[in-house]
C-alpha cells in the first residue's frame, strides 16, 4: 500500500503544526518521521490514521482518497506511545478485541479468532502471557502486546507513535532490532514517529527529518547522516562541531585564520561550518585551525580531546575524536584539518 | 582586582570630558549610581561630550548601561557624544548596550471601561454559545447511536450497561437513603417547630409530602448523582482520553459514543428515577418518624393526612423530571470527559467543571419544569 500526502496544512490556533507537507511512502517501506518535539510529526501520523483532519491538502492510499473515510474505515494499525491497552481485559482479550468487534459479515468465528491471537502472540514472542492483565507486564512487554493488537486486524498500514519513547534505554535497543526483523517478516507499510535519531537511523529504510511543520530532508539513513541537506539536519542528526566562518576569495576563514579547505562552491559571506566529530583530524602544520588541547580521554581505539580554538572572538571549545596513533597531551598546540565538512550560509 | 570606581569630569570649552575609571560593575552599584547622577546635569548643559573609557578596568552590563545613559543625554541635547579608549574586551558589550532600549515600549493602550465591559460580555456569550454547541453535539451523537441500537439491538453493550447500572444505581442507594432520610426529618422538625406557634402542626404533613415528592426528592438525588456518578464518568472518560484509549477505539473502527458513552447515559437514565423513588420514600419515612417522636403525631394519623394531602400528580411531577435530569448530567459529564487534554491538571479541572455545570443545569431545568407544570396545571 502506498501513501501519498499532498500539501498538508494543519494549524492549531496561530501555530502551524504542518506547513505544506508533501510525502510519498512506498509499499512495504519502514519510514521514520524524525524531528524535535513540536515539529509536527505526531500530527502528521494522526492525520494518516484519521484521528485528526488537515485544514487543507490530501491523503491518498493507493490512489484512493483516504480523507473521505473515518479512522475506523482505513484499516490502519496504530501503536500508541503509552500503549493504550484496555486495563480490564487480559492480554488475550486485548489482542482479540479488534477481531471481535468487526462487523458480523467479516467477523471470524471463535476458533479462528483464537488461532489468530495465538499466532500474533507467537509473533511477538509473548504467548506465555496470554492470561495476564496489562498491569502485570513490563513496559517492553506491554508495547509488544500493543503491537500485536494493532496487527490483529491485518492492517494495510502500521503507524507507531514514539513506540519506544516510554521505555528505558536497554529495552529500547532490544525492541528496535526486534521491530526491524518483525517488519521484514510481515512487510506492512509502516510509519513510525521518533525524536531519537539513533532509533530512526537504525530501524528505518528511509528517514524524513521534520522541523517546524516542514520536511527538511527525505533520504536513506546514510544519505541523511552523510549528506545533510540543511544546517538543521546536520545539527539535529549526529553530533556536529559548528563553527562560524567567513567565505571569501575562495577560502574559508575562521576569524583571521584561513582553513586549508576549499569552500566547495559555498556562497561567499558569513556562514557556518559543520564537521562531524570524527571528521576533524589533527593535521600537519599549516592546516590552519590552531588550538590547544585542554583535556584528553581515551576510549579503546580513539581518543576524545577538548580543544580550545583561539580563532574569532573569545575562545571556542570543541570536542574531537581522533585515532590514537598520534597521542595528544594536555597543553599541546595542534592544527586541525576537517576531512569532511559542509558549509551552510548563515 | 576590583578598584573603587571614579568619575573625573573636566570642562573643555563649552563641552565636558568624562573619564570614568576603576571597576564599573554591579557590585559597586551604590557608588556608580551616585557618580552617574552627579554629572548628569553638567552633561545636559554642555555642548559636547567626550567619554574616555581608557581608565575602566572592569565593566559589566550595569556599568556599560550607566555610561551609555550619560552619552544618550548628550544625544537628547542635540549633539553626538564621542566615546573612545574602549578596551577591546568591552567593545562588544558597549556596542550591545548601545542598541538596547532605543525605543520606549508603547504604553499599554488605555481601554475604555465601557468597551472592556462590553468585550467581557461578548466573550461570555461566545463561550456560552460554544458550551451549548458541545452539549448539542453530544445530544446529537447520542441520538445517532441510539438509532443504531434500535436498528440492530444486538449492538447494545449489555454487560457494560448492567455494570454501570450497578455502579450508579445499586451502589448509590445507601448514601441516597441516608441523605434523603435526614432531609425529610429536618424539614418535618422545622415545620413542627414553627407551625406549632399557629397550632397548625397537622399541616406539616402536607408540606413534607408535597415538597419531597414534587421538588426535594428528585433535586437532592440529582445533585448527589451529579457529584457522585457524573464526576466519575468525567474522570473515567478523561483518563481514557489521556491514555489514548479512545484513539485506540477509533482506529479499530469503534465509535466511543456507542461503546463508552451510550451505556453510561442509559444506565443513568434508568437509575435516577429509581433512586428518586427510593429517596422520596426515605424522606417521607424520616418526616414521619420526626412527626411521631418530636411532634407526637401517631403514624396512623400521619399516613391518613398524607393520603389526603398528596395526589398521584405530585408524585408524577417528581418522577417525570428524573430521567431528564439524568440525561443532562450524563451529557455534561461525558462531553467534559472527552474535552480532557493531555495533562492530569486538565483532568482535574474538567471533573470540577463537570460537577459544577451539571448541578447548575439540573437546578435550571427544575425551574423550567416548575414553570411548565404550573402552566399545564399539574
Amino acid at each position: 500500500m502506498t501513501i501519498e500526502l499532498k500539501n498538508l496544512v494543519k494549524t492549531f490556533g496561530s501555530f502551524a503544526a504542518l506547513d505544506g507537507v508533501d510525502l510519498k511512502i512506498e509499499d512495504g517501506e519502514l519510514l521514520a518521521l524524525l524531528g524535535p518535539s513540536g515539529s509536527g510529526k505526531t500530527t502528521l501520523l494522526r492525520i494518516i490514521a484519521g484521528l485528526d483532519w488537515p485544514d487543507s491538502g490530501g491523503v491518498w492510499f493507493d490512489g484512493e482518497n483516504a480523507l473521505a473515510r473515518g479512522a475506523g474505515e482505513r484499516h490502519v494499525g496504530f501503536v500508541f506511545q503509552h500503549y493504550a491497552l484496555f486495563r480490564h481485559m487480559t492480554v488475550f482479550e486485548n489482542v482479540a478485541f479488534g477481531l471481535r468487534v468487526q462487523p458480523r459479515a467479516i467477523r471470524k468465528d471463535e476458533a479462528a479468532i483464537r488461532a489468530r491471537v495465538k499466532e500474533l502472540l507467537d509473533l511477538v514472542q509473548l504467548d506465555w502471557l496470554a492470561n495476564r492483565y496489562p498491569s502485570q507486564l513490563s513496559g517492553g512487554q506491554r508495547q509488544r502486546i500493543a503491537l500485536a493488537r494493532a496487527l490483529a486486524i491485518a492492517p494495510r498500514i502500521l503507524l507507531l507513535d514514539e513506540p519506544f519513547g516510554a521505555l528505558d534505554a536497554k529495552v529500547r535497543k532490544e525492541l528496535r532490532r526486534w521491530l526491524r526483523t518483525l517488519h521484514e517478516e510481515i512487510n506492512v507499510t509502516s510509519v513510525f514517529v521518533t525524536h531519537d535519531q539513533e532509533e530512526a537511523l537504525e530501524v528505518a529504510n528511509r528517514v524524513v527529518v521534520m522541523d517546524k511543520g516542514k520536511i527538511e530532508q527525505i533520504g536513506t539513513p546514510n544519505e541523511v547522516y552523510d549528506r545533510p541537506a540543511t544546517a538543521f539536519v546536520h545539527s539535529f542528526i549526529g553530533e556536529s562541531i559548528v563553527l562560524p566562518v567567513n567565505v571569501s576569495d575562495g577560502r574559508v576563514w575562521v576569524g583571521d585564520q584561513a582553513l586549508n579547505i576549499k569552500p566547495n562552491g559555498a556562497t561567499p559571506g558569513p556562514s557556518q561550518l559543520f564537521v562531524r566529530r570524527h571528521d576533524m583530524q589533527v593535521g600537519p602544520a599549516g592546516s590552519g585551525l590552531r588550538g590547544s588541547v585542554r583535556y584528553v580521554r581515551t576510549f579503546g581505539a580513539i581518543q576524545r580531546a577538548d580543544i580550545a580554538l583561539a580563532a574569532g572572538d573569545g575562545e571556542t571549545l570543541i570536542e574531537i575524536d581522533t585515532p590514537r596513533d598520534r597521542e595528544l597531551k594536555q597543553g599541546d598546540v595542534v592544527e586541525l584539518q576537517p576531512t569532511r565538512f559542509r558549509i551552510f550560509s548563515a | 582586582m576590583a578598584t573603587e570606581p571614579q568619575l573625573i569630569v573636566t570642562s573643555t570649552g563649552d563641552g565636558v570630558e568624562i573619564r570614568p575609571s576603576g571597576s564599573w560593575i554591579a557590585a559597586n552599584v551604590g557608588v556608580l549610581e551616585r557618580l552617574a547622577t552627579s554629572v548628569a546635569s553638567r552633561v545636559e548643559q554642555a555642548k559636547s561630550l567626550r567619554l574616555d573609557m581608557g581608565g575602566v578596568s572592569e565593566l559589566d552590563t550595569l556599568g556599560a548601561w550607566l555610561l551609555e545613559r550619560l552619552s544618550r543625554r548628550g544625544t537628547a541635547g542635540g549633539y553626538q557624544a564621542e566615546v573612545f579608549g574602549v578596551s577591546e574586551n568591552y567593545a562588544g558589550l558597549i556596542d550591545e548596550v548601545r542598541h538596547v532600549n532605543r525605543h520606549n515600549p508603547p504604553p499599554p493602550a488605555a481601554r475604555n471601561p465601557v468597551i472592556a465591559r462590553v468585550e467581557e460580555v461578548g466573550r461570555f456569550v461566545w463561550g456560552f454559545g460554544e458550551e451549548a454547541t458541545v452539549f448539542l453535539q453530544m445530544l446529537g451523537s447520542l441520538c445517532v447511536a441510539l438509532f443504531g441500537i434500535v436498528r440492530r439491538p444486538r449492538s447494545l453493550r449489555v454487560t457494560s450497561l448492567v455494570y454501570q447500572l450497578y455502579r450508579v444505581g445499586w451502589q448509590a442507594i445507601p448514601i441516597i437513603l441516608l441523605i434523603t432520610f435526614l432531609i425529610g426529618a429536618i424539614i418535618a422538625q422545622q415545620g413542627i417547630f414553627h407551625f406549632r406557634k399557629f397550632g397548625a402542626e397537622s399541616y406539616v404533613v402536607d408540606m413534607v409530602g408535597i415538597l419531597v415528592l414534587r421538588e426535594l426528592g428528585v433535586l437532592i438525588v440529582a445533585i448527589m448523582v451529579a457529584g457522585r456518578s457524573g464526576s466519575a464518568y468525567t474522570a473515567e472518560l478523561g483518563s481514557m482520553k489521556m491514555r489514548e484509549e479512545i484513539d485506540a477505539l477509533l482506529t479499530m473502527g469503534l465509535d466511543p459514543v456507542v461503546v463508552l458513552i451510550l451505556p453510561r447515559i442509559l444506565a443513568l437514565i434508568a437509575a435516577l428515577p429509581i433512586l428518586t423513588f427510593i429517596g422520596s420514600m426515605a424522606a417521607l419515612y424520616g418526616g414521619g418518624l420526626v412527626a411521631w417522636f418530636y411532634g407526637g403525631m401517631d403514624p396512623s394519623v400521619f399516613i391518613e393526612r398524607l393520603h389526603d394531602a398528596v395526589s398521584v400528580e405530585h408524585f408524577e411531577v417528581g418522577m417525570i423530571k428524573a430521567p431528564f435530569m439524568a440525561l443532562v448530567i450524563g451529557i455534561v459529564a461525558c462531553s467534559e470527559g472527552l474535552r480532557v487534554k493531555g495533562s492530569a491538571e486538565s483532568l482535574g479541572r474538567q471533573t470540577t467543571t463537570s460537577v459544577v455545570k451539571s448541578i447548575f443545569l439540573v437546578i435550571v431545568l427544575d425551574g423550567l419544569f416548575a414553570v411548565f407544570f404550573a402552566s399545564i396545571g399539574m
